[in-house]
Parts: structure tokens; C-alpha cells; sequence
């Protein structure tokens, strides 16, 4: 069977199958997951006998790894990329007798990461433990945040770009359920040949803050788009490095399916999502997957999916044979972890030892939302141009470090770095921190571009240039290319007169009125100049003398 | 000598009248000839005879570290001790040698105590008769004492000697026997549902249980997170608030422990219990409870009221429900604690490799006994999803409900509960062990118990012996974190009963029986 078409349209969430012309009209304006909206009227006026109507719910499940210098519940180092084993204390090796200790580093970013999602942060939150058998889980339990977590009743806003265009009408909001605390894992390492398993603990213990988004979602694009902006969130905050290559950004996916107006399908669950591109296509994958099945007449399993990158579709894990109980109970060797403000705040207590919620809320670092608002109203660029500015990591720093420097206007430095800049990074798969260009040599470029020493294209080939060449500065390449414009009025002078001399036909024509032409005789004098005359100026030059 | 209390034994010291390794080595020669008790399972000797050198050296420079330097003590084998195996007699845990000291340990080290070795226990201290380890059942040493002996020959028992022996309570018997066989001076145990202060009290020693949160846990195998305490065996209430000064304080690597400053903990002489109000509450006169121990519980009280203090019936009116609600709430922390036990890192692994489940449950299955594993069969029973909130919240809250029994009789004005430890005096293994441990542990806990549900202090009193020649011990009960209160009570009470020392002449002739071929050691037991 031909596969259908996939499409997440702007506005509506509409999955149209392959088999029909393709609609990308919406059938309803905003699905709300857990109670469909009834459906907008546009729909009930022109009923589609047999149409096959299907709306996608997605959730999201993060585990974001806490940057702290150590481990959630001990006093081991937290690095990536360690030799196995080379960071594990006593409590991580669960060696009878230890217990955990709380890190402080930990609460406090769970609490500014809640914050930040505008959350609210549970005063009294409780740790529970979560059994399970599982060779890289060494106590047999996790320690999390099942009854009451640190953050709770949150939301995220985003973006959706459409195209390359930004619309206002894009925005879009996922509530948070909650942030919870809890520990990560170790790693199993399967030698196939040897059939053997082999365990790092390095990981074990490590502070993950779980971020539960509600299933707000409908397609793949939306997804990642959240997660994209949760990143940079978490970013900004310095709570997670949250690069998902790395897995210190692990995003599970609850996709059903189900026609507009009727209950919500069954769900599935799709891990090993490592990047956000994978997320997005794993998602769309998983929903079509189950249009297909159902409309196949199968069923959905209640089960656990990854997604295989290779063959770009998600396999059942099979890996929860019948049902698992996690027997849930409270931690008992940690006390309620209680939060104050400013209210609340014992007057004697000691700094160290307690989290203030409001001291925290003061000193926030700036979100992305608010740094996209204040780069247009501070450089009057697009909003489209911030949000270009802050997806790509190090672009915005690149930015602004240009702009100190260079006396070239924001809307001409934005365009450069947008296109030229982006553009040689993205074809040559670069990230901005490799770049071959320092901020300071473009600075430098787009200042002579904008004092008239070199014209645009000069400047274009000196980039060219800087990029191949390291090592040289702008000022080298101009002087050996000759790349400067001509700044002697004489001299462009003599050079426009002997143009028109040799090309009498040509000032003809414009003295008969044929002004067109007068833009050949500009080009014909910039031969000569080997590209080095301003045009603007060569057409007033011109102009005198044709008169 | 070795029947000296701690600060006689301190000042011995100072004095020069014996020297640490003196002591060790009397200790030592103790140990091995009182073997047959099986008190100890493992003794470090020559790790000892060096800590007492050291401690030597340091009483010849005068620069003694504490009170407890150069003496003798040992520690119940569920606490971490570095270098040492600590094996919860499990076999689980056979051959698993910590990395690190327990908190607790690590403070008497510090003090320059030296550590003969680690006693004897049920396994993972589950149990009240210290009967149920892989090393066998621990005997109490007044099974040879002459007080008990002669009251034997009087009711014409003609008793077999090797198997007429005494249980020592549980399931911190092997420190209890090692205290009251003077084979060392101070002993740790840990006390979840009554495992200090049930030996102590079959034993004839002081058995302390402090407010849950005044000692550090860490290092300490748990049974129940929420209710283990370490506790301490000492023969006189002077040395177990010695020790508990020693112990007690904030462990920032125990977050259950109280970050407020603690003791101090030396006892004032209490002169006048005038304005002492002792409750008695009326619930213990529990079935099964020995008309023996009811009458030295009335006459308790009345030596109180003859003195002066107040004394009054109270009621705890939750504690019928203690026994079952204790039993949720440990076999669901037992489930838990255990799921480490799995092969992996430390301890026993099986033979069995076609999968990690296989392994997983082979292993669990050779490694724990019958209690241990019954334990955590009931309490992942009990912590499945759909019976969470019938079991284990329910017993929560019947646990409140019990703590709050205490809280109310405490606001009501009463100082100290007084209360039977045990049911009667100790008995025979053959008698003990035709129950299983389930019924023991649930009759033998029933008046310590609730005292752990509420996290308060207690601490046993040995009193009289029983017409048995065996010992008697009561239970006094203070407000959380009064321990030094409790103690000061308890010393006053310790002075009015004068409790019999120990006459083991007879254990050293037994000893005799036992190990022929050693000479025996000529160490006057008599304080």
C-alpha cells in the first residue's frame, strides 16, 4: 500500500490520508486533548460522507540531566565521557548502610526550571521509590517524585515556524504537569559476541529533573518545535546542557489517534529519540503508522515503540512482558524536602542550607522569549530573526559580539549573518563555535562595507576569502586583491571618460533617451575597475558627463 | 577488671592499674573461651591487639582521645565497619567486606575504642531470639550462670547441659551475650521492633534504644528506614549514656538525624522522683504476659509511688494494633532495602547465568532464608498497586495513630512510662524454636514495638531474677529526644533494684566442658 501522505498543517491538526486528494483545510481549530472540542462549524456544514478524519494527540515525557558538579543524592562527580566506573560512590554502588543526602545545586535548578515554566513550586515535595530489576539500577529502586513533585501546574509557549516565515498565529501553549526530581541510571553495555552484560555506574545517581508535558501536541513539527524551546529554556537557566546527542535530553512520546469528536485512542509509547529531528519524524511516523492500523481494522497496542533510525519507523520494544507494578513507597530515609520564600523563610536559618523560591525568581536569567522581544526592539530586526538568532546555539553571542564592533546597521549585520554567515555554516555542516570567522574580522568587513571601502561584492569575495584563508585579516586580503574601492574622484573620473569615449553607440543611445543603457556603461566602467568603483557613484559620474 | 563500668574501667586505665593491651588480650582469651556462646562471628584480633597498641602508646604520651580509649567493645554485624566483613548473618552477605565505617562505628573509633569484633544477629536482624542466622543461634550466657544453675538443681531438672541452653533474645543477642559474659565493655546493636532492648533484657543488661534521628543510621544495614536505631548494650545506665554521648549528634550523611545541638548526656544523681510522674499504661497487661514480670511491673511501680513520684494508669488505646500495622510497614520496607541484594555489585552470586532474571533469583533464593524471603514476599504484597492504600497507607495511618497515643499521655503530664520489656525471662532454644519467627517476633515484640512506630526513646532496666535465677527487665519510656531525662530516670531506678551481677563460675567451669583443651583465663568477673 502507498504510503500516505503526511502533513501538519498550520493551524488545524488534519491528517489526510494518501488514498484521497489531499485536504489540508482544518477540520477544527484546536484540539484539546481529553475533551474534543465540538467541531467547528466549517466542518459540520460540509460533511464529507466516508471521510476519514483523524486527529493526533502527543505528549511528551523529558528526562533533562541537571548540570550540577555532582550527583543528586551523593557527592560523586558528574562528568561526561569518564572511564566506566570512575565515579561512583559508596550510595551509587548501593552498598548497604548508605543513604542519600539531597543536592542542593539539584533543588535549585529544579525549582528555577519550574519557575521558568511558570510552574508552581510545592513548598513540602516527597521522594518515593520506584522498584524495578534492572542491572544499571543497583539499589533496585529509583528514588523520584511520584505523590508530590517539586513543580507542578506549568506551561510552555512556542513557535511554530511555517516556512521560513514567523507568525504571531503560530504560538502555541503546552501545559506542564510537573518536574519531578529523580536519579538516573547507570548503563548496560551488551557484548553480543561474549554474551555478556557490562554495567557503568557513572550515570547511576545523576539528578534528572522529569519534565511531564500534558498531551497539548498533534503532530511531530509541534513537538519538537516545545522541545526546541525547552532547550534553549534550560539553556538560558544553565540547569541543563540539554543536548539530547549526549543524553542529557531524553524526550519520550505518548501518540494516539483517534476521529475528531470521539474518545482518545489508545496510546503508544516511542523512546530512543536522540535528536530533535528524530523526534519530529518518529512522531509523524508512529501517528501515521496507527491511522494505518486502525484504518486497516488492527488495533493499538498499549506498548512501549523505539524509534529506529536507519529504517526512519519505530519496532516494538517488547520489553515490558505483562504488567509491571513499581510498587511504589515513600522514601523513608529522606524527610519532606520544604521550600521556603520570603514569607516563610525562618529567620535564623542558614543560607546554605535552605532554597528560597523568591530569592530564585529575582535572579532568573533572561528567557528566550524575552531576549527574541528585546533583540527587536533593541536592533529593530524581524521576529522571525530572533528566533533565527537564538535556534542556532552560539549565533546569538556571535551576533552581538558583531554588533559591538562594527558601525554596520543591525538590519545589514542580521541579513549577513542570516544568509552569508549561516549559510557557509550550514552547507559545510558546521556549528557557529567552528566557525572559521571570528565575529571580530566580519565586524571589521561589514564596517568597511559600510564606510564604502569595498562594495558589496568585494566584500563577499574577502568573506570567501576569510573562510578559505585563516589567518589573514580583512585588511591583507583587501590590499593583495586590491579589493578597496576607488575613493579618487579624478581618477574614476579619467577612467568613466575613457569608457564613453570608446563606446560612442552606447552614449548615443542615451542621449536619445534610452536611460537603460546607462546601467551597461556603469557595468562597462566596473570591468575596468575590476569591480572596485562604487556604482552609485559611477552613475552620478556618469550622468555629468553624458549631459 | 573486665566487670568494671566504663568510667571505672577509663580511670583504670589512666591510672596505669592495666594497660589497653592488657585488656585486649583478657578480652580476647574471654572470647575464645566462651566460643560456644557463638556471641561473636567474627573477631578481629590482630586489627585489636594493634588498636590497643596505638591506644597504648597514646595513655604513655597522656594523650588519650576520649573516655573510651583502650577499652574493649564490639559491634553487632549489621554495621558497616571498613576492612571488616559485615555479613548480617546472611549468606547473602558472606564474604562482603564494607569500604567504610558506619557513622556510629567510626565515632567510637575515633574515641580510640578498640573493636574486638562484630556479633552475632538473626539474619538481617529479623527475628527476636537471635536463633535465625546462618551461623547459628547465639546462648545466653546466664544458661550458665550460677544463679541459674542452682534454681535449676532446686526444681530438680536434671538438665542436659548441651541442650538446655537459653535463647539471649533477639536479634542483637550476640552483643547482649558479649556484654553480659564481660567479653567486652559496651556492645551495638540496632533496635527496629525491640532487638536491643529484648536481649538486654533476657541478658540482664542495660539495653538503650534512643529517639529515632539523635544517632546517625548511616552505615547501619537496614531493616526499617523509618524505625532502626542503633542501639546500646551496656551493663549499667551510666555506661549506656556515656556511650550515647559519644554517638548522639547530627550525621549530615544521615538526613533523618536532628540538626539541632544535642546532649549533654551525663546523668545528674536524682535525689527526689517527688515531682517524677510515672505512667503505666494500662494495654500492656498483655495475654501471655508471665505473672512473674506483672508482679515485678506493679512492684516497679510501687517502689516509684513509695518514693514519692506520682504514678498513674494511662491508656494507649492503639497498641492492640501495633503488632500487624508494624508488620505492613517492615515486610514493605524489607521488600525494598532487599532489592539491592541482587548479585551484581556485592555480596552472594549464584552459579546460574542464562539470564539476568535467572541469576537475579537464584541468587536471592541462596542468599536469604525462609524469613527474609517471606518478609518480602508479603511486602511486595502489600505494596502492589492495587493494595497499596488497603495495607500500607492504612498502617501509616494506625502508625500516627499509635505515636499519637504517645504524644497525648505525654502532654497529660507524664514524665516516663514504665512497662515490661519482655513477656518472661529468657527461654530455652528447644522451647523457642518449636514456633516459627513469624509468631515469636510478633509475641516477643508486643511491648517495644510501638516505641519504635513513634520513634521514641526506651531503654530496658534489668530488675530482679525471675524465680528461674534468670533476669527480669522493665521498660521505661520517655518523650522523644528526653533521652538524657530517660536515662537519669533509669540510673535512680538501677540504684533501688540492685540487680545481681552475673556469677559465671559456672560458665567458666562450662567452659571447661566446652573447650578442654584451653586453659582458662584467670579473670576475676566480679565488679
Amino acid at each position: 500500500m502507498a504510503a500516505p501522505i503526511l502533513r501538519c498543517a498550520r493551524a488545524g491538526r488534519c491528517w489526510s490520508l494518501g488514498s484521497r486528494p489531499r485536504r489540508t483545510r482544518a477540520l477544527f481549530a484546536e484540539p484539546v486533548p481529553g475533551r474534543v472540542r465540538e467541531q467547528s462549524s466549517a466542518a459540520l456544514q460540509e460533511p464529507r460522507p466516508g471521510a476519514h478524519e483523524w486527529a493526533a494527540v502527543v505528549g511528551l515525557e523529558i528526562h533533562a540531566q541537571i548540570s550540577s558538579n555532582s550527583k543528586l543524592f551523593s557527592g560523586s562527580q558528574v562528568s561526561f565521557l569518564a572511564p566506566p566506573n570512575s565515579s561512583v560512590s559508596f550510595f551509587d554502588a548501593s552498598l548497604p548502610g548508605t543513604l542519600p543526602v539531597l543536592n542542593r545545586r539539584c533543588v535549585k535548578a529544579a525549582v528555577m526550571t519550574g519557575l521558568a515554566l511558570n510552574c508552581t513550586v510545592n513548598k513540602k515535595s516527597l521522594f518515593d521509590r520506584k522498584h524495578y530489576f534492572y542491572a544499571d539500577l543497583p539499589a533496585g529502586y529509583q528514588i523520584t517524585q511520584q505523590r508530590l513533585p517539586i513543580a507542578v501546574n506549568g506551561c510552555l509557549t512556542y513557535s511554530l515556524s511555517v516556512g521560513a516565515h514567523w507568525s504571531p498565529s503560530a504560538t502555541k501553549t503546552v501545559r506542564i504537569k510537573q518536574i519531578q526530581l529523580e536519579q538516573d541510571s547507570g548503563k548496560s553495555l551488551h557484548d553480543d559476541t561474549r554474551s555478556q552484560t557490562l554495567i557503568d555506574l557513572n550515570r547511576a545517581g545523576v539528578g534528572l529533573m522529569e519534565v511531564v508535558m500534558e498531551p497539548d501536541m498533534s503532530c511531530g513539527a509541534e513537538a519538537a518545535t516545545a522541545v526546541r524551546e525547552l532547550q534553549l529554556i534550560l539553556r538560558a537557566l544553565g540547569t541543563s546542557q540539554a543536548n539530547m546527542a549526549e543524553g542529557q535530553l531524553r524526550v519520550d512520546a505518548n501518540v494516539s489517534v483517534h476521529h475528531p469528536g470521539e474518545p482518545l485512542g489508545v496510546r503508544t509509547e516511542v523512546k530512543n529519540l536522540n535528536s530533535i529531528r528524530f523526534l519530529a519524524k518518529a512522531i509523524d511516523y508512529e501517528i501515521q503508522r496507527q491511522i494505518e492500523e486502525l484504518r486497516n481494522g488492527g488495533k493499538i497496542l498499549n506498548e512501549t515503540r523505539a524509534f529506529d533510525e536507519k529504517l526512519g519507523c519505530t519496532v516494538s520494544m517488547r520489553d515490558k512482558e505483562g504488567k509491571q507494578d513499581y510498587r511504589f513507597m515513600p522514601e523513608p530515609n529522606l524527610p519532606p524536602l520544604i521550600l521556603y520564600d520570603a514569607e516563610s523563610l525562618p529567620t535564623a536559618a542558614d543560607p546554605q542550607q535552605v532554597v528560597n523560591i523568591d530569592w530564585i525568581r529575582e535572579r532568573l536569567p533572561e528567557l528566550p522569549s524575552v531576549t527574541r522581544g528585546r533583540l527587536v526592539e533593541q536592533y529593530g530586526i524581524l521576529p522571525e530573526h530572533s528566533f533565527a538568532l537564538l535556534n542556532e546555539d552560539g549565533l546569538l553571542e556571535f551576533f552581538q559580539t558583531v554588533m559591538k564592533e562594527t558601525r554596520a546597521e543591525p538590519k545589514k549585520v542580521i541579513g549577513w549573518i542570516l544568509s552569508t554567515f549561516l549559510g557557509y555554516l550550514k552547507q559545510r555542516n558546521l556549528a557557529v563555535s567552528e566557525s572559521p570567522i571570528s565575529p571580530s574580522s566580519l565586524a571589521e568587513l561589514l564596517s568597511l562595507v559600510d564606510s564604502k571601502v569595498i562594495s558589496l561584492p568585494a566584500a563577499k569575495q574577502v568573506f570567501e576569502e576569510l573562510w578559505q584563508n585563516q589567518g589573514k585579516t580583512t585588511g591583507q586580503i583587501i590590499q593583495e586583491k586590491k579589493l578597496e574601492l576607488l575613493q579618487n574622484q579624478e581618477e574614476l573620473e579619467e577612467i568613466c571618460q575613457a569608457v564613453l569615449a570608446e563606446h560612442p553607440q552606447e552614449v548615443m543611445a542615451v542621449k536619445k533617451g534610452n536611460q537603460k543603457v546607462v546601467n551597461k556603461l556603469i557595468g562597462m566602467v566596473r570591468r575596468a575597475t575590476e569591480g572596485r568603483a562604487d556604482p552609485i557613484r559611477i552613475k552620478q559620474i556618469l550622468e555629468k558627463q553624458l549631459q | 577488671m573486665l566487670g568494671l563500668s566504663l568510667r571505672e574501667v577509663s580511670a583504670a586505665l589512666k591510672q596505669g592499674q592495666v594497660s589497653p593491651m592488657e585488656l585486649c588480650q583478657k578480652c580476647l582469651s574471654l572470647i575464645k573461651e566462651t566460643k560456644f556462646l557463638n556471641a561473636y562471628i567474627t573477631v578481629e584480633e590482630e586489627r585489636a591487639l594493634k588498636q590497643a597498641e596505638e591506644s597504648e602508646k597514646r595513655y604513655e604520651k597522656g594523650q588519650a582521645l576520649g573516655i573510651l580509649d583502650g577499652i574493649p567493645i564490639a559491634v553487632k554485624d549489621n554495621f558497616s565497619t571498613a576492612g571488616i566483613e559485615t555479613t548480617c548473618a546472611s549468606n547473602m552477605l558472606k564474604g562482603y567486606i564494607p569500604p567504610y565505617n558506619a557513622t556510629v562505628v567510626q565515632k567510637l573509633l575515633d574515641q580510640g575504642a578498640v573493636l574486638l569484633g562484630k556479633t552475632n544477629l538473626d539474619e538481617f536482624a529479623m527475628g527476636s531470639g537471635s536463633t535465625d542466622g546462618i551461623f547459628g543461634p547465639v546462648r545466653n550466657p546466664w544458661s550458665y550462670s550460677k544463679q541459674y544453675r542452682e534454681k535449676k538443681k532446686q526444681s530438680h531438672h536434671r538438665a542436659d547441659e548441651d541442650s538446655d541452653w537459653l535463647i539471649t533474645g533477639g536479634s542483637s543477642g550476640g552483643s547482649a551475650a558479649a556484654v553480659s559474659a564481660f567479653t567486652c565493655f559496651a556492645a551495638l546493636g540496632s533496635d527496629t521492633g525491640g532487638s536491643t532492648r529484648n536481649p538486654a533484657a533476657l541478658c540482664g543488661l542495660v539495653g538503650l534504644k534512643p529517639t529515632y534521628g539523635l544517632i546517625s543510621r548511616y552505615g547501619l544495614i537496614p531493616l526499617v528506614n523509618s524505625m532502626d536505631v542503633p542501639g546500646i548494650l551496656t551493663r549499667c545506665v551510666e555506661d549506656a549514656a556515656i556511650v550515647l554521648g559519644i554517638l548522639a549528634g547530627h550525621d549530615p550523611k544521615d538526613s533523618t538525624t536532628a540538626q539541632d545541638p544535642v546532649g549533654p548526656f551525663t546523668l545528674p544523681i536524682l535525689r527526689d522522683v517527688g515531682k517524677l510522674c510515672i505512667g503505666i499504661p494500662k494495654e500492656y497487661s498483655a495475654p501471655g504476659l508471665s505473672s512473674e514480670v506483672q508482679a515485678f511491673w506493679s512492684k516497679a511501680a510501687d517502689l516509684f509511688a513509695s518514693k514519692g513520684a506520682k504514678v498513674v494508669e494511662v491508656s494507649l488505646p492503639h497498641t492492640s494494633y501495633s503488632i500487624v500495622c508494624y508488620h505492613v510497614l517492615c515486610t514493605a520496607e524489607v521488600a525494598s532495602n532487599m532489592a539491592r541484594f541482587d548479585g551484581l555489585e556485592y555480596g552472594h552470586r549464584c552459579n546460574v547465568n542464562v539470564s539476568t532474571e535467572a541469576m537475579y533469583a537464584a541468587t536471592r533464593r541462596e542468599g536469604f532464608n525462609d524469613v527474609v524471603r517471606g518478609r518480602i514476599l508479603s511486602g511486595n504484597f502489600f505494596l502492589l498497586k492495587e493494595n497499596y492504600d488497603d495495607y500500607f497507607v492504612k498502617a501509616q495511618k494506625v502508625r500516627r495513630l499509635i505515636a499519637n497515643d504517645f504524644v497525648k499521655v505525654f502532654n497529660s503530664g507524664v514524665d516516663v512510662l514504665l512497662t515490661p520489656t519482655t513477656l518472661s525471662n529468657a527461654v530455652p532454644y528447644l522451647e523457642f524454636i518449636k514456633e516459627d519467627n513469624r509468631t515469636r517476633s510478633a509475641r516477643d515484640d508486643i511491648f517495644t514495638q510501638s516505641v519504635n512506630m513513634a520513634g521514641l526513646p526506651a531503654v530496658n532496666v534489668p530488675m530482679a531474677l525471675s524465680s528461674q535465677g534468670l533476669p527480669i527487665g522493665l521498660q521505661l519510656i520517655g518523650r522523644a529526644f528526653s533521652d538524657q531525662q530517660l536515662l537519669t530516670v533509669a540510673k535512680w531506678f538501677e540504684e533501688q533494684v540492685q540487680f545481681p551481677v552475673i556469677q559465671l563460675q559456672e560458665l567458666m567451669d562450662s567452659c571447661q566442658t566446652f573447650s578442654q583443651h584451653k586453659k582458662l583465663a584467670s579473670v576475676s568477673l566480679k565488679r
